[in-house]
This record gives C-alpha cells, sequence and structure tokens, in this order.
C-alpha cells in the first residue's frame, strides 16, 4: 500500500497551512487530498474583500489570500491531490479516496483533518410551511452568483444574520435585487460589526431583530413569508406578524462543522463545537489524528483558521518525531463563556485557547487561573458572540486544572 | 393523434405497476403524469412500509391485495434492482388495555392470511430495540421497508423498455368518449385510446367524472412527516392503532438508506395538493416520537415533508373505505382505480394483475416474445464493495467524480439520471433515482454541482426546473455576466 507520513484532508485556508507547516517541520512526504478540481476551499468563492488582515496587513479577497498559500504549498513541496473525495479514514490512519483516476488507499502515519464546515439548512429548522422553490443556503447563492453569474430572484428576505447572509445581502444588492430585510432572532447579530457596516448600513438594508420566518409560502416558487417577532424565550410574540413578498430567501442561519469522516473514524465528537474533541495538541481521540479550522469549531477569521492549522501541523511533525506523551491538563470554563478550545491544555508548554461568548457584553474582565494563581487577565471592552476570543497562556504550569472565567 | 389501446392516467406506483403488468403483453400502451416524474404525488409521499397486512379489515380487497402483495414483494424488488429490506416492525403498547388490543390485531391479521404475528414482552422488545420504554409489542416478521420512489420509477423504466410511451408533465385536462373509446387531452398531447385506466389519485374521482362516472368524491387527509439523518432503528415502531384515527398512528420509521421518519399525522384538508408542514403537527409528531422513542435524537433532523392520502371516507365518518377496483358501470372503457391509499403500493401488484382479468374481458392479451421482466437501475455506488466502486470507476471516470457527499453520489450516477428512460426532467429526476440532495446538507453541496452540469449540457440556468414545471429556481445570468 502507497505510504505517506502527514495525510492532510482538505485543502481549504486550515489544510493549506498545516501542509505547509508540515513540511517546514521537516516531514517528509504530506499529502494534501482536495475534493474539489482547485484548492482554496469555500475561499474561492468568497470575492468580496477583509481576508488576510491580520496575517498579511493587508485586506485581500479570498482568492488573493488562497494563491499565497497555494504558492506556499507548491514552494514547500506539498503534493496534491484535487478531484479526490475522502470516502473513509480508518482508525489505523489508513485513508481511501476516490478521484476520475481511481479509487485509492494510502497508509498514513498522521492525519490531518481541515474538512471544513456545512452550512445549517431550512430543512434542519423545520420552518413550517410549504418547500417552494426559491429557498436557498448564502453559500449556494455566493457559489452559484459569483463562480457561475447565475442570477437569482428580485426580491430578497435573508434569514439569519451570519456573515456570508450580510456579504450576500450586499453582493445581490449590487446585482440590482432588492434585499427587503435581514431577520436575526436573536436580539443580537450573528455577523461580525464590521459585516453590518459595510455589507447592511452602508446599502440602507434593515436588520430586524428579534424577528424570524414563521411561514414560507409558495405553491411551486416563494411567493412570500410570514415573519414574527420572537420574546427572549425565541416563542413567537402573537399579532407581531408581518408578509413580506419575495423571491428569494436566503437561509444563514449557522455553520456546522463537518465531521462525517470523523464521525465514521470513531473519533470522539464535542457536542458544543459540533468538532472533534482535542487536547492541547488538537489531537482527536484517535492517536496521530488532530483536527483544525473550521471542521474543529467555526471560525470568525480566516486568518485565525490559518493559525490553527499551522499548530496542528507543528504537533502532528512532533508526534511523527515520536515525542514522549505530555502531562495535559483539563480546562474549565465559567461565566458567560459558551465553549472554549481545546479543553485540555498541554503542562510545560505555551497554550492557546479559543473560546466565544453566550451574549454580547461590554467591560468584563476575562482571567485564566490555575491553582489560585492567575495566569492571564484581559479586560474585556466589547464581548460578541460573532467573534471569537483567543488568548494565549505562557508556559501552562502543571496543575489540577486550568480555569477560565469571565465576569 | 396517437391511438392506444390503454391508456393509464396517472403514473404513480400503482399506474406504474399496471403499465409493467400490461408491457408483457401485445398493446400499445401509454401513461400520462401531470408530474415532472413518475411517483411524485402520494407514491412518494409516505414512509415507505412493506405492509404484512394485519391492519386491514377481514374480507376487504385492501387485506386480501395486501397480503397478495407483501408475498411477492421481495420478488419484484429483486427482479427489478428496488432497494428493499425484510426489517420486521413492532406495534408497541404500554398497558394491558393495549396488550388486549395487540392479541386482537394479531387474531385480525391470521384472520387475513399473515403469518409472521408474535406478541413479545417488554424484554424481547428491549432485545431488539433497546431503546424502547414499551411493555407489549406485537412484531410482525414480514413488514419490510423499500424505496417508494424507486419503485414507481424502475416500475416504469422496466415497462419503457418494453414498449410503453410514458408522457410526463401531461395532465389530463378533457376526456371525450368517442365510439372506440376515449380522446384525451394530456397537457400538449391529444391521445386516443381503447381503455382509459383510471390511477389518478388524488384526482381519480376528476378523471372518473371527465370520463362519465361522477360516482366518487375523494377526500384528502395529509400526513405530516419529520425526517431524520441515520440512526439506529432497526425496524419501524407504530403504536397500537386507534379507532376513529384516519391513519395508522404516528410512527418511527427507518428507511432503507437507514434514515428515519417520524409521521404521518393525519388532518383533513380543503386542497389536494397542499403539502405544507404546520407547526402544530410537527410539535405533536416530536412528541408522540419521544413516547415511542425517549431517547430520539430531533438534533438530527433533515427536513419535513409531506403526503395526502386519497380518501374515499369523510372526516368522521368510520374510517373504512375499500379500494375500488373495477370497470365502471358508467362507463364501459374506464376501469377505475379509485380510494388506493395505504397499503396501496404494497398492493400494487396485485391490483394490477386485477386489472389484467378485467381488461381480459374485452381485449386479447397475448404475451410477447421479447418481453424483458428485469432491470437494472443506476448503480448505487456508495453501497457497493470498494472492488465495485475501483471497477466502476474504471469503466466510467465520471464515477470518480463525487457529486454529492452526504450519500456519495457520483457525476456517473446523476448524468444517467438526467438522462433516464422515460424522459423524466427537473433537479427532481436526479434527486429521486439517487439521493442526491437528500442527505443531511440539502443540497447545499450538491445542488450547484448539478447545476453546473446541466449548464456543461447546454441548459440555460432559468430552463431548470426543481420539481415541477414553472418552479424554475434560477433567474438567468447576472447582468453582463454569462457561462
Amino acid at each position: 500500500m502507497e505510504r505517506a507520513d502527514l495525510i492532510v484532508i482538505g485543502g481549504g485556508p486550515a489544510g493549506l497551512a498545516a501542509a505547509v507547516r508540515a513540511k517546514e517541520k521537516g516531514v517528509d512526504r504530506v499529502l494534501l487530498l482536495e475534493r474539489n478540481p482547485v484548492l482554496g476551499g469555500i475561499l474561492n468563492q468568497c470575492i468580496h474583500d477583509g481576508f488576510g488582515v491580520l496575517r498579511f496587513g493587508s485586506a485581500m479577497s479570498g482568492p488573493e489570500y488562497a494563491a499565497r498559500f497555494i504558492q506556499m504549498a507548491r514552494d514547500a513541496g506539498v503534493e496534491t491531490v484535487t478531484g479526490a473525495m475522502v470516502v473513509e479514514l480508518s482508525p489505523d490512519k489508513k485513508v481511501t479516496y476516490i478521484t476520475p483516476q481511481g479509487l485509492f488507499e494510502v497508509q498514513a502515519k498522521a492525519v490531518i483533518l481541515s474538512t471544513g464546515c456545512r452550512e445549517r439548512t431550512r430543512g434542519a429548522l423545520a420552518v413550517p410551511g410549504n418547500r417552494p422553490a426559491g429557498v436557498y443556503t448564502a453559500g449556494v447563492v455566493q457559489y452559484l452568483m459569483n463562480m457561475r453569474n447565475i442570477a437569482f430572484g428580485k426580491n430578497v428576505v435573508i434569514m439569519g444574520s451570519g456573515d456570508i447572509g450580510l456579504i450576500m445581502a450586499r453582493r445581490m444588492t449590487l446585482e440590482g435585487a432588492r434585499v427587503h430585510c435581514v431577520l436575526e432572532k436573536l436580539p443580537f447579530c450573528s455577523g461580525l460589526p464590521r459585516n453590518v457596516r459595510q455589507c447592511l448600513e452602508d446599502f440602507d438594508i434593515p436588520l430586524c431583530l428579534a424577528e424570524t420566518v414563521k411561514e414560507i409560502h409558495g405553491d411551486d416558487h416563494i411567493t412570500h413569508v410570514i415573519t414574527a417577532k420572537v420574546d427572549e424565550k425565541g416563542r413567537f410574540i402573537p399579532g407581531s406578524e408581518r408578509t413580506i413578498p419575495c423571491d428569494v430567501l436566503v437561509l444563514s442561519v449557522g455553520l456546522i462543522p463537518e465531521n462525517e469522516l470523523a464521525k465514521a473514524c470513531g473519533i470522539e465528537m464535542d457536542p458544543v463545537t459540533g468538532g472533534a474533541l482535542v487536547d492541547g495538541d488538537l489531537m482527536t481521540s484517535v492517536p496521530g489524528v488532530f483536527s483544525c479550522g473550521n471542521g474543529l469549531h467555526v471560525h470568525d477569521l480566516v486568518d485565525l483558521v490559518s493559525e490553527e492549522g499551522e499548530r496542528a501541523a507543528e504537533h502532528a511533525a512532533a508526534y511523527l518525531e515520536g515525542a514522549a506523551n505530555k502531562p495535559m491538563v483539563p480546562v474549565t470554563v465559567s461565566g458567560g463563556i459558551r465553549y472554549v478550545l481545546p479543553r485540555q491544555l498541554t503542562a510545560g508548554e505555551d497554550g492557546y485557547l479559543s473560546m466565544r461568548v453566550m451574549l454580547p457584553g461590554r467591560d468584563q474582565k476575562l482571567t485564566v487561573t490555575a491553582g489560585g494563581r492567575t495566569l492571564v487577565s484581559r479586560k474585556m471592552k466589547r464581548v460578541m458572540p460573532s467573534e471569537m476570543i483567543r488568548l494565549k497562556v505562557k508556559d501552562v504550569p502543571a496543575c489540577e486544572q486550568v480555569e477560565v472565567s469571565l465576569v | 393523434m396517437t391511438k392506444y389501446d390503454v391508456l393509464i392516467v396517472g403514473g404513480g406506483s400503482v399506474g406504474c405497476a399496471v403499465a409493467y403488468a400490461l408491457s408483457r403483453y401485445d398493446l400499445k400502451a401509454a401513461v400520462a403524469e401531470k408530474e415532472l416524474d413518475v411517483g411524485m404525488g402520494t407514491s412518494g409521499r409516505n414512509s415507505g412500509v412493506v405492509h404484512a397486512g394485519f391492519n386491514n379489515r377481514p374480507g376487504s380487497l385492501m387485506a386480501k391485495l395486501c397480503v397478495e402483495g407483501n408475498e411477492g414483494f421481495e420478488a419484484l424488488c429483486k427482479t427489478l434492482d428496488i432497494p428493499y429490506k425484510k426489517t420486521g416492525k413492532l406495534i408497541v403498547g404500554y398497558d394491558e388495555a393495549d396488550h388486549q388490543a395487540l392479541i386482537k390485531l394479531k387474531e385480525q391479521g391470521e384472520k387475513n392470511g399473515v403469518k409472521g404475528l408474535e406478541i413479545i414482552d417488554g424484554a424481547a422488545i428491549r432485545a431488539i430495540e433497546p431503546d424502547l420504554p414499551a411493555s407489549w409489542a406485537m412484531l410482525s416478521r414480514n413488514t419490510a421497508v423499500f424505496n417508494p420512489f424507486l419503485y414507481s420509477i424502475h416500475l416504469a423504466e422496466a415497462s419503457a423498455q418494453n414498449g410503453v410511451q410514458y408522457y410526463l408533465n401531461s395532465p389530463v385536462t378533457a376526456v371525450e368518449a368517442t365510439e372506440e373509446g376515449y380522446r384525451v387531452q394530456a397537457g400538449d398531447h391529444t391521445l386516443a385510446c381503447r381503455t382509459l385506466i383510471n390511477s389518478a389519485g388524488l384526482f381519480a374521482d376528476k378523471v372518473s367524472a371527465m370520463a362519465g362516472d361522477p360516482s366518487f368524491t375523494i377526500y384528502p387527509c395529509r400526513g405530516e412527516y419529520y425526517l431524520l439523518d441515520k440512526g439506529t432503528l432497526k425496524m419501524p415502531v407504530y403504536p397500537v392503532p386507534r379507532p376513529g384515527v384516519g391513519g395508522l398512528g404516528v410512527h418511527l420509521t427507518v428507511t432503507v438508506d437507514g434514515n428515519i421518519l417520524i409521521g404521518p399525522s393525519a388532518d383533513y384538508i380543503e386542497d389536494h395538493e397542499d403539502y405544507s408542514t404546520t407547526e402544530p403537527i410537527l410539535g405533536q409528531l416530536r412528541r408522540e416520537a419521544m413516547i415511542l422513542l425517549p431517547t430520539l435524537n430531533m438534533r438530527t433532523v433533515i427536513g419535513t415533508y409531506a403526503g395526502v392520502r386519497p380518501k374515499l371516507v369523510k372526516k368522521g365518518e368510520a374510517n373504512f373505505g375499500d379500494f375500488v377496483i373495477e370497470r365502471s358501470p358508467k362507463a364501459k372503457h374506464l376501469i377505475n382505480l379509485i380510494g388506493i391509499e395505504s397499503p396501496g403500493i404494497t398492493a400494487s401488484m396485485p391490483i394490477a394483475r386485477m386489472v389484467l382479468d378485467i381488461l381480459s374481458e374485452d381485449t386479447e392479451l397475448v404475451e410477447k416474445p421479447d418481453f424483458v421482466p428485469t432491470y437494472r437501475g443506476i448503480p448505487p455506488f456508495a453501497e457497493l464493495s470498494r472492488a465495485e466502486q475501483r471497477a466502476l470507476i474504471e469503466e466510467d471516470p465520471d464515477y470518480g467524480d463525487v457529486v454529492c457527499r452526504c450519500e456519495t453520489v457520483t457525476r456517473a450516477q446523476v448524468k444517467r439520471a438526467l438522462h433516464n428512460p422515460i424522459g423524466a426532467t427537473g433537479v427532481i429526476a436526479v434527486k429521486n433515482r439517487t439521493r442526491s440532495t437528500m442527505g443531511r446538507c440539502n443540497g447545499g453541496y450538491c445542488f450547484q454541482r448539478i447545476v453546473e452540469l446541466l449548464l456543461s449540457e447546454g441548459k440555460a440556468p432559468q430552463d431548470i426546473d426543481l420539481k415541477r414545471r414553472g418552479d424554475r429556481p434560477l433567474l438567468g445570468y447576472v447582468k453582463g455576466g454569462q457561462a
């Protein structure tokens, strides 16, 4: 059987960065498998700007950002196979993939999962009503419009205030459609503040908070939606209904890490993030299998996705070199934090924590403590569920647990 | 005007079964179907269960034909390459009254000639499905599940391979009696036939009236469903039937592909094709499903849908209307198949055989020497062994191009579905033949790839149909843009 030291599954921003860093760390044969005909993942359909501000100090388009990493992968000697759909990952790290050239099995010593995420659907929301044509997730509209020049309707309602929905509100407006509103069930926006400014406010598109679609109507094609306000428990408020005629309903109601391969492999999952449970080395419950990027947890900025891919690669490289098992310290959270990742840190090394809050807030304090000793203390002028908080914990002490708290 | 010996109105499971049965004989036959594909009405909107026949009133046509149909179903599925799994089924109860009701149900089943029924206790139930809290159940060993879309499709495609003509997207709008039979307007086609077989399901009353027999009224009774991702349920789980409810009660079904269904409800509605789901009913489904299986994970919901039963009994009437399968006493060239609701698909082949008997009264049935009974559909790539998959890719590289991620459907399968033998069009023709767009991402990955394939074959975006003629999801190209 064909062999590779490291197989990276998914050639989007996480996988590209991981593959490049693995080569830089001296891993011999790095094989990057990408199901699309080109590398870059979802970045290719993101023709708006704003990518790379943290990493490269300039706001690039998605394809530009991807192009940098694709070039780095080439220069670093990463072997890539495009048009390759991985159909199986076994617990002993045998990877099976399909391309038009055949079905291939490769034995890897380590694997990095960088499989990205998918969109939540109307079906998953189970919105009552008929199932007419004209209801799409934002990513589908984005792909067909940006990659294939396809036009959708003229009267648009956007359900959910995720970033792709906000981006598509602007995009569809620029193509001459009237975007009536963006509806968000929660009392705050799910997308980044910069997207609210640049995509909605600059184009006079109303953001209607605490309001969502109650019913979808239309026999063959969507004709209108009935919306209603919701109370703090998410229940519809009687009498608040309004009818909005539309020929397109775009859904931007959340992203779900894509983990079918991991689940089938028996990797333990985290029900909160929808990704794998990983330790301080971003290693999953299957030794030698690592996870990173939006397949691990949904990020807000691609720059951070790339960075996480690089860290996964560094740990994978160490694993391949036979680094000894290091003691892990569990991480616990309290206060308004929805999740922290990873839930373990490696004692004696610098640790990196990513977290999201449950509710927007102001003037809070984020602390990391271990056995009563404060490791990090940061004043948070403003926290938003849409923004991922990242934190470096220097030289994690060997202790019973590390506590993260936001109050 | 094209002349046929037999014209079947309605390409549901029953119409297609009749077409397949007829295609063995030297006859000129056609099917007129109003939708873009066959099996789009009640036939594709149900639980996908092959019933054993214990629910139906002893002595009824329903009971007789269901038991007959169940006996032959597995062999038929093998002949026509229709996915089928003999799962068995549990009808569960919780107290002594339910226990007694189950014993009665078993007696009724045995009266109908159903074999393989057994009353089992809680421990035996949990040996089969560990998470069911029920105390008593009737296990029906002969109940099975199958793919209801491919059932109609493969019957239709097999009959087309044997010479039956399909007029899809051709609703029957006028039926005129002539000397020799009927002249029928079906969409853009004017067709003549000697015998009209009415298997128009929800519209069978209207077709019958158009053909000269206004004796029937169909009362549409909607059932709503949840579709969940693949789970661990091994067999359908039904509650003890409650009298006076227009269905078998909200149940859990495992589909032949392993997905879980919750439903259906039973509510009489006005519009025969109102396939809406409603919040109160979805709430009822959730509650009743949690009673059957408290560990059910509602986070795995993929979608909701509804089907409509063509009932011959009104709301509130004693809930039994038998199948009507007869040469109309009012119109001698008309054979009516009316009120074919559950267990209609199970019974569809025996119904077709009854139709042949009725037809033979005035039509000579001569077997064709070149009749091919078997049919092979599109290879279900995801279910094949690695060696078989490898061989397919070698034969056609398009089998190595995965278009649908959730269900692992390849470009080769999608292409074959688009160029099917009966001329079905629309994204629906791909969905129902391959499962592409049916998975957990609701087409988030594959819809755009199917669109790209259609564009590459020269289709304009604004001409792509989704499910029905006119539900064109795409507007065209953006200003200044093109393919």
